[in-house]
């Protein structure tokens, strides 16, 4: 590249919403070719920068200037950008799943021939379109039976089929497991050998680290610096000190677990897919909960933790075959969601948005849904002392919120997970299941729920933390269980934890004697 | 906060409410003195609102019900065929099989409790979207009206009648008005103080919350004080013999129970849990489908109940009665503020939205207008005031109008939290750092 132009450049870009600074003076230079990443906390504006650049805000609604191949541009919508060659992939993929892969590839863009679709021409071209991405299926499958990774590389097909110039990657890897982020970080280096230029949003710095060649770090809406990846090198601690403008000496509170003895135990667990009737998406599986205790759950995306997780919650999963639970000393069955509500039972979902909280509701509203009894006095709910309770709650986890009354869909990824946390706690559990508790939100709320699941251990419960970061589970577990296709193959002890050998025990059948 | 939002905001049952019932509200006080002028004073005359409240008793019922399915997540296009069809067979088994006429308002809700439980098996239990079983139900029980009452009209007698027709019966001195209406009016009155000062003193247990500002408390108390007294004057002086409705003191009970239901027990948080995410509330714990049965068995009910209320006000059960019930009770609760996809609305929203409607009606029929242009005009209003909601909405921005429509409680501009925000970003950081 050297001494070539940059291929966009975006400068004081000011952006303001009624009462809010959104992006202030922040400027971008994307050299033609490259890779380069945008980090910053939730809320630091990346998104915002990028609904700029592609005409969701359109021009005249912010300030600055953008230059994008030489020219100033003036995009009034999203069709403008597109047709100049700037496609954007959001997290949330915009696919439609009951059709089939040439039909989402082309839709609204189909290819015609005397006013008619030409179906033929559509697959031919779709074929194409999928060699670039590595996507070898049937192009008349739907979106429905690919799995998530590979309906990402539809989308990316799809901008292909608009001519891409710059492709911007909204957290492209968010959903992936590591084999499917591989593979994407692998194409995303093909496309800039083959000189097409990627933006990527995303929260995972060793992703960013391997693969950009550039980073721009925002922070509170300012852009901070501009890394050069190949003259300064980067690495991840300073991306978070950019990102978060001090020094996190550790990504984990300190903490010394104050573990007891085993009170829950989980024997023979068998169940079977919901549909599928030979499916067994748990199989025999067998472990055991230490008061205190901070047990890990790792897995590659599919091997059946979640289902695992929320089949011995109440049964909210599949279709039970065998197994016992064993609390306390004593067999509990738990039929239905509320038995296990009933038991101490709590499970924090993997998609806090789809079926974690009820985005009409406010704060306080979420805070006691799981657990009405607590707040009704003879048959009738009590709403000071609902609002007492999600006032403390608000105080202990530090939501950032004004009051409680507000809406949840008004708090950032972190503050959401927060009140879900809070919902769980305020069902008084003695175990909580935690899916992927940390996806999807910054470096700094991340800590705080750390420190808030060490708090819990503390006070003597056991915690389940299902999660698809292995440093995130090695830094915060005291025991790990490797699940794979259904089975528990491992069971590793803080000391002995290594993402070599959990990441080999997550892909092998091989069982380890279980004592 | 300007005084204009304050008010809009403390009004009507501080952070509870919603913007578009205070519009509603406000559009509820043109239309009524829009039709008072144009009517030459004939709208508020006695005589007019009690036709008034007995002619819409029993839509205001079956919106009760149709809130709670629509809040749910579902819809019923049934309750008038489910109306007929109950007023059928309790006319039927009074008349002609001599059944005493309180048996038969039993009766008649027994015939709507199975009813519901019908539908509601398929809905909850079997997963037929609401929409299919209830259109279903619209014809056969429609049919079934039509079947048993051999297509022709069947008169009640004078005792089930009063359900339909009846007053407050005269007591005690000549005051010229009707006594049992004064009492009620002061219970009322008494009742809206009482509500008042118990809603602020909740309030202020809550720390760190802010109540209203006293001069909006006592503005509120004051007019809705004000309108009890006036309605009760007005339904207490009227023609020697009439008062209050019986249907209107059903339709209050019911208002009151529901809506006391609905905001402050368990089984109502659940009926809006199931609306607004499902999958999350079935996770939380709540039975989803015993709320869903329980949604549709309900409004079947009160189905029942309004068909037979309106046999007794016509006095005789027929093949067309209950026709296009179903829309205007849902018309009703949407203009109450009710969203389409469930989740959001409020019973005493949905009544506003049914008095806008029965008002509009009235008026109309009152200067004269025929009941082809009183259907295009009332359809236009529907539209217009949903069309409005969505429009604010996506507009997110601060107008005239959209500060009578559009619901603050979730989308409120961000200015006034603005401040207190950035203090919690800043106290938020100090953990990492130490």
């Amino acid at each position: 590249m050297g001494g070539a132009p940059p291929l966009l450049e975006m400068r004081g870009i000011t952006k303001e919403f009624p009462g809010v600074k959104a992006l202030s003076n922040v400027n971008l230079v994307v050299g033609s070719g490259e890779i380069h990443a945008i980090c910053g906390e939730n809320g630091a504006g990346k998104s915002t920068l990028m609904k700029v650049l592609s005409g969701v805000y359109p021009y005249g609604s912010y300030s600055g200037s953008i230059l994008y191949q030489g020219a100033e541009t003036k995009f009034s919508d999203i069709r403008a950008s597109e047709n100049a060659g700037i496609v954007i992939i959001h997290q949330e993929l915009a696919l439609v799943p009951g059709m089939s892969i040439t039909e989402n590839i082309f839709l609204g863009n189909e290819p015609r021939r005397f006013g008619r679709i030409d179906w033929q021409a559509a697959n031919r071209q779709a074929l194409e379109l999928m060699a670039r991405v590595g996507l070898s299926e049937d192009p008349d499958t739907l979106i429905k039976d690919i799995g998530v990774g590979k309906q990402q590389l539809v989308e990316i097909a799809k901008a292909f089929a608009k001519d891409v110039k710059l492709l911007i990657l909204d957290e492209p890897t968010a959903a992936l497991n590591e084999n499917d982020s591989q593979h994407l970080l692998d194409l995303l280096r093909g496309f800039r050998s083959r000189g097409i230029t990627s933006i990527m949003i995303s929260h995972k710095l060793n992703e960013i680290e391997a693969v950009a060649d550039s980073i721009t770090i925002l922070r509170d809406g300012k852009s901070i610096e501009t890394i050069d990846v190949k003259g300064e090198g980067a690495d991840e601690d300073r991306i978070v000190r950019g990102m978060v403008g001090r020094d996190l000496n550790s990504r984990f509170p300190d903490h010394e677990p104050k573990i007891g003895e085993v009170f829950f135990e989980v024997r023979d667990w068998t169940v079977r897919h919901p549909i599928s009737a030979d499916r067994l998406v748990c199989k025999n599986s067998n472990f055991t909960v230490r008061r205190g205790e901070i047990v890990g759950f790792a897995g590659l995306m599919g091997a059946g933790r979640t289902e695992l997780a929320m089949s011995i919650f109440g049964r909210s999963y599949g279709v039970f075959l065998d197994g016992t639970i064993i609390k306390d000393g004593k067999e509990v069955k738990l039929k239905n969601v509320s038995d296990a509500i009933a038991n101490g039972l709590a499970y924090v979902s993997e998609d806090r948005k789809a079926v974690g909280l009820n985005l009409l509701d406010d704060i306080k509203t979420s805070v006691v849904a799981a657990k009405l009894s607590k707040i009704t006095k003879h048959g009738v709910l009590d709403e000071a002392a609902e609002y007492q309770q999600a006032e403390e709650y608000r105080k202990n986890l530090r939501i950032k919120t004004p009051t409680v009354d507000e809406g949840v869909t008004k708090l950032s990824g972190g503050n959401q997970q927060k009140v879900v946390l809070a919902k769980w706690m305020f069902t008084d559990p003695d175990l909580l299941i935690l899916d992927e508790p940390t996806r999807g939100i910054d470096v700094g709320a991340k800590y705080e729920i750390y420190g808030i699941i060490q708090r819990l251990a503390d006070e003597g419960k056991g915690v389940i933390v299902i999660s698809s970061e292995l440093p995130e589970l090695i830094g915060l577990c005291d025991r790990i269980y490797t699940v794979f296709e259904g089975s528990i193959t491992g069971e590793i002890a803080r000391r002995d934890a290594a993402p070599e050998l959990l990441m080999k025990q997550m892909t092998s059948m091989k069982k380890l004697a279980t004592s | 906060m300007s005084r204009f939002k304050e008010l809009q905001k403390n009004l009507f049952g501080g952070g509870t409410s919603n913007a578009r019932q205070f519009g509603m509200i406000f559009t509820l006080l043109a239309i009524i003195v829009f039709f008072q002028v144009k009517t030459d004073g004939l709208t508020l005359t006695s005589g007019n609102l009690i036709a008034l409240t007995q002619q819409y008793a029993y839509i205001s019922i079956l919106s009760i019900g149709m809130l709670m399915v629509i809040v749910a997540g579902h819809i019923d296009l049934s309750v008038g065929s489910v109306a007929a069809f109950t007023g059928i067979i309790v006319a039927k088994a009074i008349t002609e099989h001599d059944v005493p006429w309180p048996l038969g308002i039993l009766l008649g809700l027994v015939v709507g409790a199975a009813i519901g439980a019908w539908q509601g098996f398929w809905v909850a239990y079997v997963g037929v979207p609401a929409f299919i079983v209830t259109l279903a139900g619209m014809l056969l029980f429609r049919g079934g009206n039509q079947y048993i009452g051999d297509a022709s009209t069947v008169p009640v007698p004078e005792g089930f009648r009063e359900i339909g027709s009846g007053y407050l019966p005269e007591f005690g001195p000549n005051t010229g008005y009707n006594n049992w209406t004064l009492i009620l009016g002061l219970l009322a009155c008494l009742a809206v103080i009482w509500r008042e000062l118990r809603a602020r003193q909740v309030r202020q247990q809550m720390v760190g919350a802010e109540p209203s500002p006293l001069w909006i408390a006592i503005l509120r108390m004051a007019l809705m004080v004000a309108v009890i007294v006036f309605a009760t004057l007005r339904f207490a002086g009227g023609r020697v013999g009439t008062s209050f409705p019986i249907s209107g003191i059903i339709l209050a009970v019911l208002v009151i129970a529901y809506s006391f239901y609905t905001r402050n027990t368990s089984g109502g948080r659940h009926i809006y849990a199931v609306g607004g995410n499902s999958r999350a509330a079935e996770l939380s714990g709540v039975k989803l489908r015993r709320v869903n049965f329980y949604v549709m068995m309900n409004m079947s009910v009160l189905a029942a109940l309004a068909g037979m209320i309106f046999v007794a006000r016509s006095a005789a059960s027929g093949p067309q009665d209950g026709n296009g019930w179903e829309l205007d009770a849902i018309a009703a609760v949407f203009i109450g503020g009710a969203a389409v996809a469930g989740g959001l609305g409020t019973i005493s929203g949905a009544i506003v939205g049914g008095l806008v409607m029965a008002v509009l009606n009235n008026g109309l029929q009152l200067i004269g207008t025929g009941s082809d242009k009183v259907q295009i005009i009332k359809g236009l209003f529907l539209l217009g005031a949903v069309a409005l909601d969505v429009y604010n909405k996506k507009q997110g921005k601060f107008s005239i109008v959209g500060a009578l429509t559009k619901p603050f409680r979730r989308d409120e501009p961000a200015t006034p939290a603005a401040a207190p925000v950035v203090e919690h970003v800043a106290d938020d950081k100090t953990p990492a750092s130490n």
